[in-house]
């Protein structure tokens, strides 16, 4: 009987993928969101495999803000070409018209109008009843409440009080007009599980998470590349070289870097295998307020 | 544990890859110092990193409970409310691994209201962690949790006896409480149980033996989670193959998507299509990293077969000389999980595995008080209530037992009005037609009650037959 022994990553793998194959059969009209981070692009890796050697049979949808980095676009137009998925890009152009921007704004409103905002908007336009996210839930407090299939109202909030009960791997997609489900395959899987995971498929990532000599200005004890000319005139002059890399990935003025020397996956691992800091504190979104992030999810943030 | 000396990474990475995964359950009250013991797990596997640590000494002295120790139940309580309250509200789930293996923790609270919550939480373990405060020792709480586990069929259950440090680590105060509890255990269906005396605030017998207990022979508690064997409580033997998806790229490939719920299945092999009932051999094992020689549960294939068999969602492969029940009529233990109470005239929607039907409530043949274990008649079920519960289904459903297989005897029942997840089910077997107490029929239309003529009877007919294809049976009285 040992012989039929899986790994975690096995185990992990084939629970994404029933988890996927479930939502695509049940809902009318699902969608991946894409945020072209390292989990996203697992996330569409399990998709391609959950269907091969079909066809994944959802579009990608990807939130641009306008102010991300420029590498990241690159690299979703030619993913999406490459991969053959139908790539849907929404953006808050009235927001965007209006120059909102995290400089101007601040982060609070930048995220609200630029993120949420765009992301409702244009699940509303698609009229989408289910949305893949690659959140995981070790990422922070209030994800590792959040159900698999986290059901939404009509404003598309989160209720943490009243979620449904979510037992073996059944689960109950049902949703009256105008709700609609958060799908979240890769609850379960760690930090280390995406880069183990991401090293053994040889999935693609964006270049930002290698460490390279980057342009960065220090901004309010964080690290900013900054990706465009959109950098404030007082931070122009205060601009330097640094080996750095990127935990995470968003919008360049709220993601800081880390001085790094990890240039491989290998050494990516050993230094979030010895660093001190976890993921999310390069997200300067996270520590608007206590309990920020519980408060942008029940507001519609993914 | 992860070590800090200088560690070939490839070489770790290379281990780490290896490791399976065991989830386990933690059960006990706001009192037995469930999050203190799961704060020392991670905090000792060195899971939490020093931001976290530095927010929870800043948090600690805002709002603690622990005095001059680290308030570790704040690092998971993570919802505002719950925060205020000092309470832990809802199923969290969290992640720590070592050397051995990585391990998922379902963390839920103990009160009797959010039994519905434990009984989420339970549903994905391999094993469970029950807490008691050695001063008070198995306490009524103790036994709902332990039946609970017995319900879900968890086979490893550790006994935690916390708190052992406020009574001198007492061998005698241990031995009583395990005595209680395995008189209590022998009782129910748990094959295998543990009990280990323990501190979580001090840290006696959690990750390392304790010198304090030279008494105690056993393992403790992280040596136990690591070494527990949980690959043989998965179901080998019947093949079960519900089928998820039909993948058709193109005229020439026609798969069956789906995960192996049950049994191993090989290529070549003999398979049958239910309700069907036609044959076929696999001609393919198909995955996006190559076709399998043979699949064993949990993996998720597709396969494809030598005879263009006609097979939806919901319809199940199986082995012709091992088929589950196929039937209408079944019994089942079911927890009642919505706020609002049962209404037995509802017509629910049923899922299990990927097959959806409607259900009715037959009858209500006991309640079981979690507390006592006593048998009384009710004619409803309310939030966290549990009942002996038979149902009729409108169309077959292929089952069984829950005890014999997780996958195919569980199911979950939907108010068709609010959506809700209502219920959730265990099927203990199925029921004979005759012994039904209602009539097979899951709906009846009175004709003439309603004031439909004769002359309409045709299109009734027409529309009841088309009800019956989609699965929801309605008999016409005259």
């Amino acid at each position: 009987m040992s012989d039929y022994k899986l790994s975690h990553l096995q185990e992990l793998e084939a629970e994404s993928i029933y988890i996927i194959r479930e939502a695509a059969s049940e809902f009318e009209n699902p969608v991946m969101l894409f945020s072209i981070g390292k989990d996203s692009c697992v996330m569409t890796h399990l998709a391609e495999k959950a269907f091969y050697p079909g066809k994944v049979p959802f579009p990608l949808m990807h939130i641009d803000s306008k102010w991300k980095f420029k590498e990241m676009i690159e690299f979703r137009d030619k993913y999406a070409k490459e991969h053959g998925w139908k790539l849907i890009v929404e953006s808050n152009m009235e927001a965007f018209k209006a120059g909102v921007g995290p400089f101007t704004h601040g982060s609070k409103v930048h995220t609200d109008l630029m993120k949420t905002q765009a992301l409702l908007h244009g699940l509303e336009k698609y009229k989408f009843d289910a949305a893949f996210g690659g959140a995981r839930r070790d990422e922070e407090k209030s994800r590792a409440k959040e159900r698999i299939f986290s059901f939404r109202d009509k404003f598309q909030q989160w209720d943490p009080k009243n979620q449904r009960p979510e037992l073996w791997d059944i689960y109950n997609t049902r949703v009256h007009k105008g709700e609609s489900v958060r799908v979240f395959p890769l609850s379960n899987w760690t930090e280390l599980d995406i880069w183990q995971y991401i090293r053994l498929e040889k999935i693609p990532i964006v270049p930002l998470y290698f460490a390279k000599e980057r342009p960065v200005v220090e901004i309010d004890g964080n690290l900013i590349m900054p990706d465009d000319d959109r950098l404030p005139e007082e931070y122009r002059d205060k601009i330097q070289m640094r080996k750095v890399r990127f935990r995470t990935l968003g919008c360049w003025p709220l993601t800081g870097a880390v001085e790094s020397e990890a240039d491989t996956i290998e050494k990516i691992v050993e230094e979030m295998m010895t660093t001190t800091k976890s993921e999310r504190t390069t997200r300067v979104i996270d520590f608007d307020q206590d309990s920020s992030m519980e408060q942008k999810k029940r507001e519609g943030y993914f | 544990m992860e070590s800090n000396s200088k560690l070939n990474i490839t070489e770790f990475l290379d281990r780490d890859e290896q490791k399976d995964l065991l989830r386990f359950l933690t059960a006990g009250s706001v009192d037995d110092g469930k999050s203190t013991l799961i704060g020392r797990l991670l905090f000792d596997s060195k899971k939490i990193y020093e931001d976290q640590l530095d927010a929870l000494e800043r948090d600690s002295k805002r709002m603690g409970n622990a005095g001059d120790h680290i308030d570790y139940a704040l690092l998971l309580d993570g919802l505002k409310a719950e925060r205020e309250q000092g309470i832990t509200i809802d199923v969290a789930y969290r992640y720590f691994s070592t050397n051995n293996r990585k391990f998922i923790i379902a963390d839920t609270p103990g009160h009797e209201q959010y039994t519905r919550n434990m009984i989420t939480g339970g549903s994905t373990a391999n094993a469970a962690v029950i807490l008691v405060d050695a001063r008070t020792g198995v306490i009524t709480q103790t036994r709902r949790h332990t039946f609970l586990i017995s319900l879900l069929g968890i086979k490893h259950v550790v006994l935690a006896v916390n708190k052992m440090d406020l009574v001198d680590f007492d061998k005698g105060v241990f031995d009583k409480i395990v005595k209680d509890y395995t008189d209590f255990v022998s009782t129910l269906n748990i094959p295998d149980v543990t009990c280990i005396p323990l501190s979580a605030l001090d840290g006696d017998n959690v990750v390392e033996k304790s010198s304090r207990t030279p008494w105690y022979s056993g393992k403790c508690l992280l040596d136990y989670l690591e070494t527990v064997p949980i690959d043989l409580d998965r179901n080998y033997d019947d093949f079960r193959y519900p089928v998820q998806y039909v993948l058709r790229p193109n005229l020439d490939f026609r798969g069956f998507s789906g995960k192996v719920a049950s049994g191993v299945i090989r290529k070549g092999d003999t398979v049958m299509a239910l309700p069907s009932r036609k044959t076929s051999r696999v001609k393919s094992i198909v995955t996006y990293d190559g076709e399998l020689d043979e699949a064993f549960p949990p993996l998720c294939v597709t396969l494809t077969l030598e005879d263009e068999i006609d097979i939806s969602r919901g319809e199940m492969l199986v082995k012709p000389d091992n088929l589950p029940y196929e039937d209408r009529n079944f019994e089942a233990m079911l927890v009642w999980m919505d706020e609002e109470p049962m209404d037995v005239s509802k017509q629910f929607y049923l899922k299990q595995t990927t097959n959806t039907t409607r259900a009715r409530i037959d009858n209500i043949k006991y309640k079981v008080d979690v507390n006592t274990m006593e048998k009384s008649k009710v004619d409803k079920l309310v939030l966290n209530e549990i009942g002996r519960v038979v149902f009729t289904t409108g169309k077959e459903l292929f089952f069984d037992p829950y005890h014999k297989n997780k996958q195919t005897g569980a199911f979950i029942l939907i108010d068709p009005i609010t959506n809700n997840t209502s219920a959730v089910g265990m099927i203990i077997d199925r029921v004979d037609a005759k012994d039904m107490v209602h009539d097979d029929a899951i709906a009846v239309l009175d004709l003439k009650k309603l004031g439909i003529g004769e002359s309409h009877r045709d299109a009734v007919d027409k529309i009841c037959e088309e009800l019956a294809r989609q699965g929801l049976t309605v008999k016409i009285k005259d």
